[in-house]
């Protein structure tokens, strides 16, 4: 088998579509009828619900219906949640606290809503909105995470004795013991808040219920369409044959569309439900900044043993990460951050206390990175501050510890994100950061450019940091695979896509197998009608788990095939080869047969079919790993901080990315742009601030600062390929590597590029105002 | 009801006359009442540029301005710039480069870049910077965009 499509720098298949303004996301979707709905948020972060009075609403002419939590009556109930611990996890203890489709009595953060408004335009519901009369009282709101554990404050869930959603400890070997034998330890207070995921599509969902059809249909900007409709067929007593879910383009992931489920969603479905008429809610920018997901608040404690050599002995922390108001993800953020805590090292002795806080701020579920960037924060910063008071150069110091490549399958010795053993597969992790440095020029700046730049006076800095991505976790994903009789592929996957590239790249695969162009496949991905099993989009697995599953559809097809083949052409399987959309005897190439000629064989219209047989050229598949795949690399950049105004200017940026096969090197390169980006953004420009009421003071993209153009520098990518020896195609994902260490290479490189200060940084986001008062005080040396 | 207003408008070459509340937004109007989905909105407050069209040939942010507004103007929007057959070479460029990815902000960036490029028709890296710097793009870090227009440059030039 050659591989002829897959590792191909191939332009996307899809991308006509976007160009032309001709692909469906769902704000594009038009049915005729369709009404629009509006939510009134809570202006209170905590607050009481003493009364609601929407009849004004109600009477606005153009207004269909106005819902409040009581009208829902039975209907009204906490949402199930995403994922609970299992009991499995030893000494784990968690209180699922999930959110509520409208505000009943308690609202428990900022922008929760409160009512819905149907109308015949979004312009009139929001018009109705004014009309609603409603009296809070305002409660002292739970916003700082260290106080939302103090004995006294006030309590977010009020059947809860504390603010405490979960408390956790793993452990690796004997920490106290390895503290006792080291030359030396360090002690930090390492400090990471919140971003948004800054999607350029807000969300949205168009549901309809046809009642003469009996079937529910729902467009969602969701990345997990399946359970989306698993879950609404459950809530409202349908078979999940009556409700199809589609995902169709949607305009960016990045985590928080993951999440289920969303008021939005619940109270749209059961409104089509009520009204047989279909709904429209499409989230405006501040609404994305009220009511979509947020990530990365953690508080940790955080020391590391060495020896005076620079080997790390041994890692504790014990932190506080906040989930807010309601915690339907149970623990897989904290989860990731331990699982990547002793990133690409061999740390024999750990310690690791978890402590997760109710906080009246924005529900926390995965935003791209999902915990691993403070994992990564907390092992490099440690490592950073060895490095510096053991007087040993920053790569040094990473080489001595790092796995080595001979050391695979590595077991940490906890459970991670899927309550598997974390064990990493594979990796050279050493190889990609010599490459890193080579690339990057580390000895010859730090010998000879920057010692020439800082005797002018300019404040240039470089850092060099290494991480790991577990990616690639289970459960499963599924695909099934036709030729059509005209010797097109049909395929089909339960994730959804939102510009990963899937249509291309898992086409690539099949192309493989079946001996066609990938443009000649048309892939669905994201609708529950085409295929029905699955969990989604999340974790970097689409490269991992579905094309895995495709792959895995697409050699059973191609079994199907050449088995056929073998009767019509008269010649022995292995004599076969499938090119140019047609089966031929390899030496004989004109005794052929096409695909679509077989397809049409493999479905006859008369005649007997064989006892144990199946009609057509069809597989379906499933991929689900053992554990997952962890993909790895390095950062190193060049910068250059002016400090009258703290502006940073990247010089250059360099990444070493290792994420075994690449389907597609092209597809993988855009996505490593894309999460530096982000991760700049994370490190330097963007931070979500809350008041000490609650109020998110930055809620539109005016005051939260997306990194434009003029912010991102040329990213120079480099690969290192370590396949996976856990799937066929031995790769590994991609998605969130690119943004993980950033933070950590930007904290490095500002404390190198203002060595004069002597200044140390142990919190991200940091900010030009944040850099500045870090200076203040700081006597330049 | 609020009171309607009569709009007459060239989008795309075809004139349309339609009555529309004064507080219709431009995006609203292009979107809902004459169907081109193309322009996308992502955040109603004129940074994203998400929304962009041409408005007399000048790029604007059509949710910065009202539907009543482009009475007796014309509009050109990412539905005319090629087709799916026939992509403009700007569009080319942006699939060759691999310039999209969830594809939300590119119409915004392609009708910034339209009259940046009949203006600039060869840019430096750093022109080009400059003039993608009033759009977002949340997928591609703009690398891959950058290298897009510098593409299209030479194609358009050649």
């Amino acid at each position: 088998m050659t591989e002829k499509y897959v590792g191909q720098r191939m332009t996307r298949t899809e991308d006509p579509r976007l160009l032309t303004g001709q692909a469906l996301f769902v704000d594009d979707v038009e049915i005729p009828g369709m009404l629009h709905a509006a939510f009134l948020r809570s202006d209170y972060a905590h607050a009481r619900l003493r009364s609601i009075d929407v009849s004004a609403a109600r009477n606005r002419p153009g207004v269909v219906a106005v819902y409040t939590a009581e009208d829902m009556e039975d209907a009204w109930k906490p949402c199930p949640p995403l994922v609970i611990p299992p009991p499995t996890v030893k000494g784990v203890l968690f209180h699922a606290r999930t959110q509520v489709p409208l505000v009943k009595d308690k609202v428990r953060l900022l922008g929760e809503p409160l009512a819905v408004v149907i109308a015949e335009s979004r312009y009139i519901a929001e018009d109705a909105l004014e009309d609603i009369v409603v009296d809070l009282e305002p409660l002292e709101a739970v916003v700082d995470l260290e106080k939302a554990l103090e004995p006294g404050a006030p309590l977010v869930h009020d059947d809860l004795d504390s603010n405490l959603a979960a408390h956790l400890i793993q452990k690796k070997g004997d920490y106290a013991a390895a503290r006792e034998k080291a030359d030396v330890v360090i002690k930090r207070r390492i400090v990471i808040d919140r971003c948004a995921a800054g999607a350029m599509e807000n969300r949205g969902i168009v549901a309809y219920w046809d009642e003469k059809s009996q079937q529910l249909t729902i467009w969602d900007t969701t990345q997990a369409p399946i359970p989306i409709r698993n879950g609404l067929a459950g809530m409202f007593g349908l078979s999940s044959h009556q409700v199809r879910v589609i995902a169709p383009f949607v305009g960016g992931g990045f985590g928080p569309k993951v999440m289920m489920f969303y008021p939005e969603e619940v109270l749209l479905t059961w409104a089509t439900l009520q009204l047989g008429r279909p709904i429209k809610w499409i989230e405006d920018r501040r609404e994305n900044f009220l009511a979509t997901t947020q990530e990365r608040g953690q508080v940790h404690d955080a020391e590391i043993a060495l020896t005076s050599d620079g080997r790390i002995l041994g890692v504790s922390h014990t932190f506080i990460h906040d989930t807010g108001a309601y915690d339907p993800y149970g623990l897989t953020i904290p989860l990731n951050t331990q699982s990547h805590a002793m990133s690409a090292y061999d740390v024999p002795n750990y310690y690791s206390e978890l402590k997760v806080a109710f906080t009246n701020k924005m529900i926390v579920t995965p935003v791209r990175g999902a915990g691993r960037p403070q994992g990564i924060f907390l092992m490099e910063r440690l490592l950073d501050v060895a490095a510096k008071e053991l007087g040993i150069d920053r790569v040094e110091i990473r080489k001595r510890n790092f796995i080595p490549p001979d050391a695979f399958p590595y077991n940490h010795e906890i459970i991670d994100q899927a309550f598997a053993a974390l064990v990493f597969d594979s990796g050279n992790y050493l190889a990609g950061l010599e490459k890193a440095a080579a690339m990057i020029g580390y000895d010859q700046f730090i010998k000879e450019e920057q010692p020439r730049l800082r005797a002018e006076g300019r404040h240039v800095g470089i850092g060099i940091v290494s991480f790991v991505e577990t990616t690639g976790v289970g459960p499963y994903e599924g695909a099934r695979i036709t030729v059509e009789t005209d010797g097109k592929i049909s395929a089909a996957t339960g994730v959804g896509t939102q510009g990963q590239g899937h249509f291309t790249s898992f086409a690539q695969v099949i192309a493989d197998q079946l001996g066609v162009s990938p443009r000649d496949i048309r892939l669905v991905t994201g609708d529950t009608s085409e295929f029905h099993w699955g969990t989604g989009t999340f974790a970097s697995r689409g490269s991992v788990v579905a094309a895995n599953a495709i792959h895995a559809a697409a050699k059973a097809v191609r079994t199907k095939i050449l088995k056929l083949a073998s009767k019509v052409l008269e010649a022995p399987e292995e004599e076969l080869e499938l090119v140019d959309n047609q089966v031929r005897v390899a030496d004989i190439p004109h005794q052929s047969i096409s695909l679509g000629e077989l397809a049409v064989m493999a479905n006859p219209l008369r005649g007997a079919v064989e006892p144990g047989t199946e009609p057509g050229l069809e597989a379906t598949a499933y991929y689900g790993p053992q554990y997952g795949a962890t993909a790895s690399g390095s950062h190193a950049m060049i910068i250059e901080v002016d400090p009258e105004t703290m502006m940073v200017e990247i010089k250059r940026y360099v990444t070493v990315e290792d994420c075994g096969t690449m389907l597609n090197p092209l597809i993988v390169e855009g996505q490593v742009h894309g999460g530096v980006a982000l991760g700049i953004g994370n490190s330097y420009y963007e931070q979500l601030i809350y008041d000490e009421n609650g109020q998110l003071l930055n809620a539109s993209l005016a005051d939260y600062l997306i990194p434009t153009a003029s912010e991102v520098p040329r990213i120079e990518v480099g690969h290192e390929e370590t396949r996976s020896p856990l799937n066929e195609l031995g790769s590994k994902g991609a998605g969130e590597a690119g943004c993980i260490p950033v933070p950590a290479l930007f904290a490095q490189a500002l404390e190198d590029a203002l060595a004069d200060y002597d200044i140390e940084i142990l919190e991200a986001p940091m900010s030009p105002n944040k850099l500045f008062a870090l200076l203040q005080g700081k006597e330049k040396e | 009801m609020s009171d309607q207003f009569p709009v007459t408008v060239t989008v795309n070459g075809t004139q349309y006359e339609r009555a529309v509340e004064p507080r219709l937004l431009l995006s609203d109007f292009l979107r809902h009442d004459l169907g081109l989905t193309g322009t996308h909105v992502g955040c109603e407050h004129g940074v994203c540029g998400a929304c962009t069209v041409l408005f007399d040939g000048e790029p604007v942010r059509s949710c910065l301005m009202f539907a009543v507004q482009a009475d007796g103007h014309e509009i050109l929007t990412v539905e005319e710039l090629g087709t799916m057959d026939n992509l403009h070479p700007l569009q080319e460029a942006f699939r060759e480069a691999h310039a999209v990815q969830c594809g939300f902000c590119t119409p915004g960036f392609l009708m910034t870049l339209v009259p940046f490029l009949e203006e600039n028709p060869n840019p430096t890296e750093e022109e080009i910077r400059e003039a993608l710097s009033g759009n977002l793009c949340r997928c591609t870090g703009y690398q891959h965009i950058v290298d897009a227009v510098k593409l299209a440059a030479e194609k358009m030039g050649a």
